[in-house]
């Protein structure tokens, strides 16, 4: 048994030995301690190298709130960081490692930052790295240089880079009311909501639930705290309607009481049993939230207030009654309030020597007069700490005469001996949620503490999160906030009952030496003075400049006594500093709880009906959006560029056919279609005969354009609209918001069909003939089938509908079928266009035939051309308004200098690229002055040549000019010519006949 | 954020889209007038407090919502079925 091991109490198993290591060295504990409990049972007070100097640091606190011991666990190649010593529970075979130290934690090479005293104030790295206003490192360039070096130097844990083998879960829950916190509010707070029949949920971040009932010395209705919360816990998982969460941290409050919370299922295991995750995020909404979230302890802001042996007072208690281990042997106690006596009490009583109590107060309540008088010691009224000593731990202190209200130190300093000094200055109630929920919280003077505000959403809080410190006014809050009528005989006596007063308004001795505000960020009192002298006056921008508070903790021991320091500079008050507004989450969030199963590919996959066709000829497939559509259709020994090619080849000296089933259709119909149509696109629609289709195209309200397509009209009142397959969604949502918000008069219902119809293309001299080869029960000669006609017939017995249009620039037809009969069709027309040499083309062949054409797609309908810009006036009506007609007018869009479709013509026989710059004097170091960028390429069979679209500043003027592509990124430069973007059968004689 | 819409219940927020400002009013679609048109188009009030606005139900009844939230707490106070609001309102500019 260790010396620090008290030989009773707690909720540790001393029958139990766990071994595990830290830094290497093996250590033993039992099973209940965490590493920060076993650590100190074993003697250990050096946990970690501080953020920034390197100061050896140990631990503060007993929970949640610890700033300094923060470890590395290590397992085979993972490493998970940052990792609080104080919430971690030991197993056997556990391996942790220090932060933030080299080349080990006792003997730390950075230590010597801590030499470098005022030089690493707050900011210093910003004004020291900013670098000369001229040169390649200049302004901020230089602190980028600098940064990585830095970091290695400052800084919390190493990630690793091992993938997480781990597996994560998500649960979505609902309750009546969500308990959050399990102490005596929380616990009292289930327990009446159990009773009136309410789904419970009762979480809480630690491992055994009790909250202070667990280390306080109190009995409740005369039985220890601890086995009192032992029973009530029982009591509760007894019952049907209550879902108990330990470990489960509850670190987001939402809108309409949603909430996140976080639980730690296998952390905590040497072994996992199959199916157990080791998170699970939990997302709860609740019918009423009760806030039993307690309070943190604040540390008091001294000179050399982080050695080692300096740590919290209620943590001492909680080390000492809850996992039987004394944090020192001879110990000194400083605080500004009342329940530092009861710890000392609590120490005291499992054998620890108390040396002094020193309080800033002059006088001090009657508890307290009797508790110093009891543990003995000195008792010092109206002095404060002002100096620890030693080196990697506590060997003394140095005490002062201090006067509470002038915040003055008088006489001289003396020194006492201590081992260990435990701090309390005051409690501040864990408000987070509340003040996530938008609650914004309350300074009270008397409490020194802010407290919550009215709620926001539908929670009510109890206990200790109401400034309500006391144990019996605890349980009857959490009973009245459960549901139970009030009933002053029903609630427990508490005996023993732990001293409370409200601290007194000290939150700092000033003296020399480093006083640490913010521990885990290395933040100073003198940090905080600093900003306020460098301007920094708002508590936003101090919490920025000095980092105070944005450490993994986030402040939790040192936002309170941060501000007050920020008050005291400013001349102003707590409230009138203000604080900053909590935001989720409350404690760190583990991204996989949050991705659970869902990471890898798992967007869902769009197929068109002859997917397994394109597959089967070979097909390289590539995503566009969610769906898959056939690139090439590769031959052996084939590159993607001679794929294409004799694709596109094949199409326009015989017949090529592609899979256009991934074009949007939206069904229009009702009496008003056609005057829908012709006031969502700009031009005119109504016009339009049964059974005859028309290229339409769409514009934003601000007239930019929007989305082009063809639409049929299939009767009186009934048209088939398709749009690009990337617009599919945007325009239904577009035509929907239109009819329902703008036009709710139209008698008009719009239906998407993309997934009920199939489509082919076939396009070439000989798609006519194939089609008369395989189509029944319609003719497709000239008469019956003139270009944008409409006819039906079948195709295998399958019924379809035809009409010719062409996008390659071919004769062409788009047959649309049943999304059913879509491969029964599709193999039909192959098998028709044998004979005729047919060829299947992919979405690069596509491309090719339409930049050939100068048709313009998604590259060129960018969302910032406009109608003119792309050559598309023509198809402006001035018959009618539609949207963006008023505003296609404005100076801006019909500036002679934007930009405008354009052919370029590679000079150099090389390959284009999409994206280039285009620019009249190449300079290659220096690339300069672009007058536009390449937007589609291709190699063009049609012309032998490498050729593309572009977009290029006043581009008609130019045409027959020469530029230059300037592509830096790809080193790709070279002369151009820039053409009109008809390169090929500018007259369409081909798709005419 | 829960949105009841008047077909489907609440529902999670993820499950609508916003589809803007409910105050701005389209002019006649052969105004002429560009300053009205640039108000339609560009200008936007940025309430803090009580805001009208549309959202569709895109992951469920595709309906769009005149929805009232505050946006400074979230809270929704009113939510009405988008094309009824814009029918009553257009009726009672006519009266």
């Amino acid at each position: 048994m260790s010396p620090r091991r008290t030989s009773a109490g707690g909720r540790i198993d001393r029958t139990r030995s766990i071994r595990f290591t830290f830094d290497g060295v093996s250590y033993s504990g039992h099973a209940g301690d965490t590493l920060a409990s076993a650590l100190l049972a074993n003697g250990v007070s050096l946990f970690g190298r501080s953020f920034k100097y390197h100061r050896p640091r140990g631990v503060l606190a007993a929970g949640i709130d610890e700033p300094n011991a923060l470890v590395t666990i290590v397992k085979g190649e993972e490493r998970e960081p940052n990792i609080p010593a104080t919430m971690l529970e030991i197993y056997d075979g556990l391996a942790t490692v220090s932060q933030n130290r080299f080349p080990s934690l006792a003997f730390d090479v950075g230590a010597i930052n801590a030499l470098g005293g005022r030089a690493l104030a707050a900011g210093f790295y910003y004004k020291t790295f900013m670098g000369p206003v001229i040169g390649p490192l200049k302004g901020t360039r230089f602190w980028m240089f600098c940064e990585h070096f830095i970091r290695r130097a400052a800084g919390l844990g190493r990630a690793g880079t091992a993938f997480d083998t781990s597996r994560y879960e998500r649960m979505n829950a609902f309750c009546d009311v969500l308990v959050v916190g399990a102490g005596p509010a929380g616990l009292s707070a289930a327990k009446a909501a159990a009773q009136t029949g309410a789904r419970v949920m009762l979480a809480d971040l630690d491992a055994v639930m009790g909250g202070s009932a667990n280390w306080s010395s109190e009995t409740i209705d005369g039985t220890p705290a601890a086995s009192w919360a032992a029973e009530t816990v029982a009591s509760l998982a007894a019952c049907d309607n209550v879902r108990l969460l330990p470990r489960t941290t509850v670190w987001g409050y939402y809108d309409d009481n949603t909430l996140g919370a976080l639980e730690r299922v296998t952390d905590h295991k040497a072994a996992i049993r199959k199916g157990e995750p080791r998170h699970r995020h939990w997302a709860i909404r609740a019918g009423k939230v009760i806030l039993a979230t307690g309070a943190f302890e604040r540390p008091l802001v001294f000179p050399d207030n982080d050695r080692p042996g300096v740590l919290l007072a209620s943590a001492a208690q909680r080390y000492v009654n809850e996992f039987g281990v004394l944090p020192g042997e001879k110990i000194a106690v400083f605080t500004n309030c009342d329940s530092a006596y009861g710890a000392a009490e609590a120490l005291h009583a499992a054998g620890a020597r108390i040396m002094a109590i020193v309080d800033v107060r002059t006088s001090a309540s009657e508890d307290a007069r009797r508790i110093a008088a009891s543990v003995g010691g000195e008792h010092l009224l109206g002095h404060a700490v002002v100096e620890t000593e030693g080196g990697k731990t506590v060997t003394g202190i140095k005490v002062q005469p201090f006067d509470p209200v002038a915040k003055r130190l008088s006489g001289h300093a003396r020194h006492l001996d201590a081992d260990c000094l435990i701090v309390s200055g005051g409690w501040s109630p864990v408000v987070h949620l509340a003040s996530q929920a938008g609650a914004i919280p309350k300074w009270d003077e008397t409490l020194q503490a802010f407290l919550p505000a009215e709620p926001s959403q539908p929670w009510v809080g109890a206990g200790a999160f109401n400034g309500h410190y006391d144990t019996a006014t605890a349980i009857a809050e959490g009973a009245a906030a459960g549901g139970a009528t009030t009933d002053e005989d029903s609630l427990p006596a508490i005996g023993n009952a732990a001293p409370a007063s409200p601290p007194a308004a000290v939150f700092e001795i000033r003296a020399s030496g480093k006083s640490f505000v913010d521990y885990q960020h290395d933040v100073t009192a003198e940090d905080v003075r600093l900003a306020h002298r460098e301007g920094f006056i708002s508590v936003e921008h101090l919490k920025r400049y000095t980092t105070l508070g944005m450490a993994t903790d986030q402040g939790k021991t040192s936002n309170v006594p941060g501000l007050a320091i920020m008050a005291d500079a400013t001349g102003r008050t707590i409230p009138e500093t203000g604080t900053t507004r909590f935001r989720p989450p409350f404690t760190p969030v583990s991204i996989g709880s949050l991705a659970a199963e869902r990471f890898g590919e798992i967007r869902p996959e769009r197929l068109t009906p002859m997917h397994d066709w394109h597959v089967a000829q070979g097909a390289t497939m590539f995503a566009a959006g969610l769906w898959y559509r056939p690139q090439i259709y590769g031959k052996p020994g084939e590159n993607i560029e001679q794929a294409y090619v004799r694709e596109a080849r094949a199409t326009r000296t015989d017949a090529g056919i592609v899979d256009v089933s991934t074009l949007g259709k939206i069904a229009v119909q009702g009496p008003d279609a056609a005057e829908l149509l012709d006031r969502v696109y700009t031009n005119l629609f109504s016009t339009l005969p049964v059974n005859k289709a028309r290229y339409g195209l769409m514009l934003r309200e601000e007239g930019i354009a929007f989305d082009d397509g063809t639409t049929w009209r299939l009767g009186e009142n009934d048209f088939l609209m398709t749009t690009t397959t990337a617009n599919a969604g945007k325009v239904m949502q577009h035509l929907e918001y239109y009819l329902d918000v703008v036009w709710p008069e139209l008698k008009v219902q719009v239906t998407s069909v993309s997934d009920q119809w199939a489509g082919a293309a076939i396009g070439g001299p000989k798609a006519r003939q194939i089609l008369a080869a395989c189509v029944t029960g319609t003719a497709v000669d000239d008469d019956a089938l003139p270009f944008m006609g409409i006819v039906h017939g079948e195709i295998a017995g399958a019924p379809v509908m035809i009409c010719r249009l062409s996008f390659s620039g071919e004769m062409a037809f788009e047959v649309y079928c049943g999304a059913g009969h879509g491969l029964h069709v599709w193999e039909a027309l192959i098998e028709a266009g044998k004979p005729f040499g047919l060829v299947p083309y992919g979405l690069e062949a596509l491309g090719t035939l339409r930049i050939e054409k100068g048709h313009v797609t998604g590259a060129e309908i960018d969302g910032r051309t406009t109608a003119r810009d792309l050559h598309l006036s023509w198809m402006l009506s001035k018959k009618k308004p539609y949207i963006g007609s008023q505003m296609i007018e404005r100076e801006g869009l019909v500036s002679p200098n934007r930009i405008q479709l354009v052919g370029v013509v590679s000079l150099d026989n090389r390959p284009l690229n999409g994206g280039s710059h285009i620019v009249e004097r190449l300079d290659v170091q220096n690339p300069h002055d672009s007058i536009g960028h390449v937007s589609s390429v291709c190699y063009a069979p049609a012309l032998g040549k490498y050729i593309g679209l572009a977009l290029v500043k006043g581009g008609k003027a130019r045409h027959g000019t020469r530029a230059f592509v300037s592509d830096p990124l790809r080193n790709r430069f070279g002369p151009i010519e820039i053409v009109s973007h008809h390169f090929f059968d500018p007259e369409g004689k081909r798709m005419h006949g | 954020m829960l949105i009841t819409c008047p077909y489907c219940g609440p529902r999670d927020v993820s499950e609508y889209s916003y589809q803007g400002d409910a105050n701005r009013r389209r002019p006649d679609p052969a105004s002429t007038d560009q300053a009205a048109w640039n108000a339609y188009v560009y200008d936007r009030v940025n309430t803090a407090g009580d805001h009208k606005e549309y959202w569709q139900h895109s992951a469920g009844c595709r309906v769009h919502l005149a929805v009232t939230r505050n946006t400074l707490t979230h809270k929704i106070s009113s939510v009405a079925i988008a094309r009824d609001v814009v029918v009553a309102e257009r009726k009672e500019a006519a009266q």
